[in-house]
């Protein structure tokens, strides 16, 4: 198929503030002017080096009509100035970009909208804003307005509004855009979440193809939940492309400088004492696989690699598992019958913990591994931050959020099994006759 | 630039992730997407890349806009007439307050010679067309800066905001109108033939503002103290202009000097409305040589604009 968007080489740059502002008064400027035969004279002499920076340096991407495509990187990466670019809003330096397709830009929730002006004047303004036809917004204007659910209050001033209600009826006019190309800001980190994703949904599901949307975000989680595919930005260069939670947890692993394997191959260098010593330690997925990521819904393994050196000790390998907030989530102890409590004879072992599916809750989640003597206590070595991981939610339905979208708190996530009784309304209690 | 092209990620199927919402959400609510993509037009609508320095303006694309003009003009005025507590009072005493003074001191104390027409009825129909030009041109200034959130979160052709600003301003110069009617139907004066002029004299005195207010707006962004200097600026274009006296005091005064003074674009426009209202024999050569300076200007201004406006979002 041929892509809706083609960028290539896009390029912009900026002139670092506090160099030179950007803007002057025409006060110096006719000074300056006045004086340039003077300069004209002396011009070898001195000539101010301006200062500049590439926030965008040559990125290149296409995308397929219908895809969701979520923008990551950190602060001053690019992505804003990405955004910028792709919606006009500001014009590239070098580099060129084709859209085959109408694009509307939220780099804002409610942009335009006037305080002094009502729900309803709010709307149509916002939606002309945003590239709407007169006629397509009255026309949509009922079911703007329902969508937002502030019916009410459509014809106050929306000075008068919560902030909840004012997002709420920003959102409703934005989700009913039509435009093939979707661009959309940090915008939707705010608000009440089960509504962002309505909204998400709505602007995507609605029309024949799908849109496209490029969508940019901080919430890591978000960006795994909405869409397929992810683009990692870093200094204003495209460092990584392809399926989200795979560049989701590239980035969380630069990140956090830790990654899901790790191997300690000079002895010398590795954790451990005269008895025992680490080797590696690794997360694997069901197939077996070295994996940062692991769908929510499926079982993860732990391994841990080790060298005794010193026969004759009863050793228990150990986990203990962190989340980003840095909370003990657990710890586990090998609990293999064939070796609990059995003195080792010298050599190397792997064990395994498997993590069931349906257990963790999603993040990035750090593991310490250990081997100790349990009677009497001695802890041969303990890598705190040995491997990390990122377990993702892709929102197919069946993760233990059942469906739901917004933020899901608590350590873990267990899919419980529930049970109900049912007693219909108005049956009658059965009397006894007995 | 050895990155990972996107090929691959194509085969993602985003159609079916159309999850549902909410566990309380209908299921009804989830839209069937039904996967076949509509077909691509061949050319892109949009290309994005570096602008030569000097091109045209866009004429297609603001006609294309012109509903946001529309409504960033009724946006203006709606708040302007909400905000003060005076509303519509206040545009309508602005004129005839000013009217009142300068008949006071320049008709009754300084008895500027009118040629037979109240002094009341001259200087408000110099002041019409003036106020006018003056409110939009200081509006249009500010405009770019007032709205840089704007300009900052959304794109459009950014010459839309200079005109929506001088386009509101087009309402208080009808409740002007109203006043003059009132005005010349107490003074018993009626309206000739000649009034047919005024749409193509309003038309005229709408772009000499549109040029000058994109103009002051291109440079307002990138020189702040504009802001300062223009209402000096306006000021002395006030009395440069025939607003408080007519244009004949100069001529016969200094019929010499008046080729000069009849440069100045407002000269031919005021002395337009003038005679258009009041039913005065038309100088005709200061009026079209007024035209073909406002032709001018206004393509001057738009090629300016043009060439600034690129920069608006990140200098702003």
């Amino acid at each position: 198929m041929r892509p809706i968007i083609r960028a290539e080489g896009l390029a912009k740059q900026y002139r670092v503030h506090g160099a030179e502002p950007t803007y002057r008064t025409l006060r110096d400027a006719l000074s300056r002017t006045a004086g340039a035969p003077l300069r004209l004279l002396r011009r070898a002499a001195r000539r101010p080096r301006r200062e500049t920076v590439w926030a965008l340096d040559g990125v290149d991407f296409s995308a397929q009509p219908g895809e969701i495509i979520g923008i990551i990187g950190r602060n001053g990466a690019g992505k804003s100035t990405m955004l910028k670019v792709l919606s006009r809003i500001t014009e590239p330096t070098r580099g060129r970009a084709a859209l085959y397709g109408r694009v509307s830009s939220l780099l804002e929730v409610g942009t335009g909208f006037h305080p002094e002006l009502s729900g309803r004047e709010n709307v149509f303004l916002n939606g002309a804003i945003l590239g709407m036809k007169r006629a397509e917004i009255a026309r949509k204007f009922d079911e703007i307005v329902a969508f937002s659910g502030i019916d009410k209050f459509i014809d106050t001033p929306v000075k008068w509004y919560s902030s909840g209600m004012y997002l709420r009826l920003a959102f409703s006019v934005a989700a009913h855009l039509e435009p093939e190309i979707l661009i959309v800001d940090e915008v939707l980190a705010v608000g009440d979440a089960a509504f962002q994703k309505k909204c998400l949904n709505k602007m995507q599901s609605v029309g024949e193809g799908g849109r496209t949307v490029l969508f940019v975000s901080h919430d890591m989680n978000a960006v795994t939940r909405l869409c397929p595919r992810a683009i990692l930005l870093d200094r204003g260069k495209v460092l990584r492309d392809g399926a989200a939670h795979e560049v989701v947890s590239a980035y969380l692993g630069t990140d956090h400088g830790a990654s899901a394997a790790r191997a300690w191959d000079d002895p010398a260098l590795a954790p451990g004492n005269e008895v025992a010593r680490l080797r590696a330690v690794r997360v694997r997925d069901e197939q077996g696989r070295v994996s940062p990521a692991v769908d929510i819904r499926r079982p993860v393994g732990l391994e841990i690699e080790f060298e005794v050196t010193e026969p004759g000790h009863a050793l228990a390998p150990n986990f203990h598992v962190f989340n980003e907030r840095g909370v003990n989530v657990f710890v586990t102890n090998d609990l293999d019958p064939e070796w609990r409590g059995r003195p080792r004879p010298a050599g190397i072992y792997t064990s395994t913990a498997w993590i069931p599916g349906n257990f963790l809750a999603e993040g990035t989640l750090i593991v310490g591994a250990a081997v100790s003597t349990l009677d009497p206590t001695r802890v041969h070595f303990f890598e705190r931050d040995a491997v990390a991981f990122h377990v993702v939610d892709s929102l197919d339905g069946d993760s233990a959020r059942g469906g739901y979208a917004g933020p899901y708190p608590g350590v873990v996530r267990p899919a419980l099994r529930w049970t109900t009784r049912f007693e219909a309304a108005g049956t009658p209690p059965e009397v006894g006759a007995s | 630039m050895g990155t990972i092209t996107s090929d691959n990620a194509g085969a993602i199927n985003p159609a079916a992730r159309a999850a549902d919402t909410h566990a309380q959400a209908k299921p009804a609510a989830r839209e069937t997407p039904t996967g076949a993509a509509r077909a691509l037009p061949a050319e892109p609508l949009v290309t994005i890349e570096p602008r030569r320095s000097w091109a045209a303006p866009d004429l297609g694309e603001l006609w294309a806009y012109r509903e946001l003009l529309y409504f960033l003009a009724w946006r203006d005025v709606k708040v302007r007439y909400k905000q003060t507590a005076l509303g519509v009072v206040w545009v309508v005493m602005q004129p005839l307050l000013m009217t009142l003074i300068f008949t006071v001191f320049l008709g009754r104390l300084a008895r500027v010679p009118t040629g037979g027409v109240p002094y009341p009825l001259l200087v408000y129909t110099g002041l019409l067309p003036w106020t006018f030009f003056a409110a939009a041109v200081t509006q249009g200034a500010s405009s770019i800066v007032g709205n840089s959130g704007l300009i900052t979160k959304v794109y459009f052709p950014r010459l839309i905001i200079p005109a929506a600003a001088i386009a509101a301003r087009l309402v208080d110069f009808a409740v002007a109108f109203a006043i003059l009617f009132g005005m010349m139907f107490y003074f018993r004066v009626g309206l000739t033939r000649q009034a047919a002029l005024l749409p193509a004299l309003v038309v005229l005195l709408a772009l000499l503002a549109l040029g000058a207010g994109m103009l002051v707006a291109a440079l307002n962004v990138r020189y702040r103290d504009v802001g300062v200097v223009l209402p000096v600026v306006v000021q002395l274009w006030m009395f440069v202009s025939p607003v408080l006296y007519p244009s004949s005091l100069v001529r016969a005064a200094a019929p010499r000097a008046f080729r000069l003074y009849a440069l100045n674009p407002m000269v031919g426009v005021v002395d337009g409305f003038r005679s258009a209202l009041l039913g005065q024999p038309l100088a005709w050569a200061p009026l079209a040589w007024a035209a073909g300076l406002i032709v001018a200007l206004l393509a001057c201004s738009a090629y300016v604009f043009r060439r600034v406006e690129r920069s608006f979002a990140d200098v702003i």
